[in-house]
């Protein structure tokens, strides 16, 4: 997907005059909040079950090379082809290559959102195989002409039931429906066809587990069951290699948290393990597997103070309980991944100067760490990554001006007396009779949409200096 | 018991009556309070803006005003969370002022938790009345633990019936420089709060950090609310609201 990142505050601006979107956020982040604020209180230690996942992620991203290797012993045993790409380029031309192979002509997908960061659609389009998204979110996005998700686990969160209802009808020709369960009806129709005559199915990958050589997958809708042992003979598990678990115990602590987070279910409606290619004495499964495991910057952060970043594990709550993504939605952020997780790792895999804005669109409230369920601390990443663009100089020059004039004064206290004792009077002055400044001179940001409550005019240094001359007080 | 006062920039500049406030609440517990002179900003706007090297150079200078201090009280859950947390982590690579900022931070209280867990303050110098509802603001909340101890200290004033208002602990929108930044957006959120604030009934809106006050009062005005009051919990529990 082509980063959209620089137009940050142009895409924030549109999606905060839409009513209809406003409308939608609100109640999609209520929901999602309300259902895990509930779910976590199910677990009789909550708080120790993160650390335990921590424990177990740090375990898995310190050996990383280790568990790879393990992985791609176990699921090469078990008869599956372990491929590596460096590059989005080189993943979506492995399984273009895979497609080409096997005569595959159209796949079926469900939800990966490592194949919209290497946007592998537009490769398997382009080298003429049609790729079918199956779930129902993206093959909503789908149909609406390839619109990008909005959020990771919920990617057409951003629209409402009238919207989704009207594409279908103008879609597959038919008339509008008003429930949702006769629109879930419909677009099952659709896709039963797609999932029969796919030659091909690709999913993405929750975990893999090293010790079996087994990839992990997280649904409601049973969709990944369907692109992975009905006719297809070929399945690829397309993701990043951040996604290695040691063992099957590490997945079943992990599994306690995700779906608790991420919708406030306490467990998803379909979990599958997947491993290897059918053999001869299973009746279903696909004839080949392969897997293509995606880099594409993640060694990058090995190593690094933004390796934490890599115990994500996709869940989603930390933009649910962001106070900015609940505003302006997945789409302002620009590229695949959105609200503090997607700020922390845009700049890291698309390089930090295509997304200046990301790491100060947030008040750094420090409810997504508080949220994460593997503790990652997004907002200190995001203030590791303004340190970085200030270093490299990326920062515009006024603000560079104003934060080294005003450090000027405030490393001098005499200096720093009297240019408040100036500053506050003619802020004192603007206010006028009811106290309020509707237009501060610097500042415009703020006086757009609040007033600023002017000072009283005098500094507390000079009012206590001059208390304690008057001997009210003695210390 | 001898204690020092860190004002806070936002304080000295814009509410110097805050100030007033928090001294008369620590004096009339009994505590010696002393203001030491040269103290100006805690250094989070340079830190903020990822100018470490300036936030380290004004953390060194509050390092060398406070940490002769048994205690250092502070209005201001933001900058308290700054000079308790931040400074380690701005320091993490010099071993010594490393170690003099965690002697800081073992020394440095939010306000309300000073009276509460420090002083245990049975009785407050306040006859304040008047519905209320209190804003959890963000650093206060989630860098200092302050949420119950405010609530204590106003459950002693009698007149006070505090309603707590929906997402009472989401954020307001103010960050900083992010208000100024992304005023947009910023104005997005504190209008949700305002609604919050409104639909609680309350007369008076009670919350600790002077950041969160202005941006509050300001969207408050400039929708056209002359009337709710945003007072500093300071104003309220010394009884200068």
């Amino acid at each position: 997907m082509q980063t959209q990142s620089m137009h940050f505050k142009a895409r924030a601006g549109q999606k905060l005059a839409d009513a209809r979107l406003q409308k939608n956020l609100r109640k999609l982040s209520e929901k999602f909040v309300t259902a895990r604020a509930a779910a976590i209180t199910e677990l009789d230690d909550f708080e120790g079950t993160r650390s335990a996942a921590v424990e177990r992620r740090n375990r898995a991203l310190e050996r990383l090379d280790l568990w790879l290797e393990t992985f791609e012993r176990n699921a090469t045993a078990r008869g599956a082809v372990v491929l590596y790409a460096q590059t989005p380029e080189e993943a979506t031309g492995l399984i273009v290559e895979i497609a080409k192979k096997h005569g595959v002509r159209k796949v079926t997908k469900s939800k990966s959102m490592v194949s919209e960061e290497v946007q592998l659609n537009a490769a398997l389009s382009a080298a003429g195989v049609q790729p079918v998204e199956t779930d129902l979110g993206e093959y909503i996005l789908q149909i609406n002409d390839n619109e990008a998700p909005s959020h990771i686990i919920a990617p057409v969160i951003h629209k409402d039931k009238e919207e989704i209802s009207a594409l279908f009808a103008k879609t597959h020709g038919t008339e509008r429906k008003s429930e949702i369960t006769q629109l879930t009806r419909e677009a099952r129709e659709v896709l039963r066809g797609h999932f029969l005559s796919a030659d091909m199915g690709v999913t993405g990958a929750n975990f893999l587990i090293a010790e079996t050589g087994t990839v992990a997958l997280v649904t409601n809708e049973g969709n990944e069951g369907m692109c992975t042992i009905m006719p297809p003979k070929v399945h690829v598990v397309l993701t990043g290699i951040e996604k290695v678990l040691p063992t099957l115990e590490d997945v079943a602590t992990i599994m306690r948290l995700l779906p608790r987070s991420a919708t406030g279910q306490p467990i998803s409606n379909y979990f599958s393990l997947l491993t290897g290619p059918r053999r001869a004495d299973e009746p279903d499964g696909p004839e080949h597997m392969y897997y293509v495991l995606v880099d594409a910057g993640r060694t990058g952060l090995l190593g690094s103070e933004f390796q934490e970043m890599l115990r994500c594990i996709r869940c989603g709550a930390c933009m649910n309980h962001c106070p900015v993504y609940q505003k302006i939605g997945g789409h302002a952020y620009g590229w695949v991944y959105p609200g503090p997780m997607g700020s922390v790792l845009t700049p890291s895999y698309v390089g930090i100067e295509n997304a200046l804005d990301l790491p100060h669109a947030a008040t750094l409230c420090g409810q997504c760490s508080v949220v994460c369920p593997v503790k990652i601390p997004l907002p200190d990443l995001l203030r590791k990554l303004r340190e970085k663009q200030w270093e490299r100089g990326l920062r515009p020059w006024y603000e560079h001006v104003a934060i080294g004039g005003w450090a000027f004064v405030a490393k001098r206290p005499a200096l720093y007396a009297l240019g408040s004792r100036i500053a506050v009077r003619m802020l004192n002055w603007m206010g006028g009779s009811d106290r309020l400044i509707r237009q501060l001179p610097i500042g415009a940001g703020w006086t757009r949409s609040r007033d600023f409550p002017a000072p009283s005019g005098r500094t507390f240094r000079d009012m206590y200096r001059e208390r304690r001359a008057d001997g009210a007080r003695s210390v | 018991m001898r204690v020092a006062l860190f004002v806070t920039c936002l304080v000295d500049a814009v509410r110097p009556e805050i100030g007033f406030s928090t001294l008369k609440l620590l004096e009339s517990a009994g505590c010696e309070v002393v203001v030491p002179e040269g103290q100006t900003c805690c250094g989070q706007p340079a830190y903020n803006s990822g100018d470490s090297a300036t936030a380290r150079a004004l953390a060194e200078k509050v390092l060398r005003e406070f940490e002769g201090f048994e205690y250092v009280v502070i209005p201001s859950g933001s900058c308290g969370g700054q000079i308790k947390h931040q400074y380690i982590e701005l320091f993490r690579d010099h071993p010594d002022l490393k170690s003099r900022a965690e002697v800081l931070a073992s020394r440095i209280f939010e306000l309300t938790d000073f009276l509460t867990n420090v002083l245990r303050v049975e009785t407050l110098p306040s006859t304040f009345a008047g519905h209320i509802t209190y804003h959890d603001s963000c650093s206060g909340l989630r860098e200092m633990g302050v949420k119950s101890q405010p609530r204590a200290l106003l459950a002693k004033l009698p007149g006070v019936r505090l309603t707590e208002m929906k997402d009472c602990e989401q954020c307001c929108g103010f960050g900083g420089t992010f208000s100024v930044k992304y005023g947009d957006i910023s104005g997005a959120i504190v209008d949700e709060k305002c609604r919050n604030v409104r639909a609680s009934g309350a007369d008076a809106l009670v919350l600790g950090d002077l950041g969160c006050i202005l941006n509050i009062e300001g969207r408050l005005r400039r929708t056209g609310d002359s009337k709710t009051r945003v007072l500093h919990i300071s104003q309220v529990l010394a009884g200068d609201a």
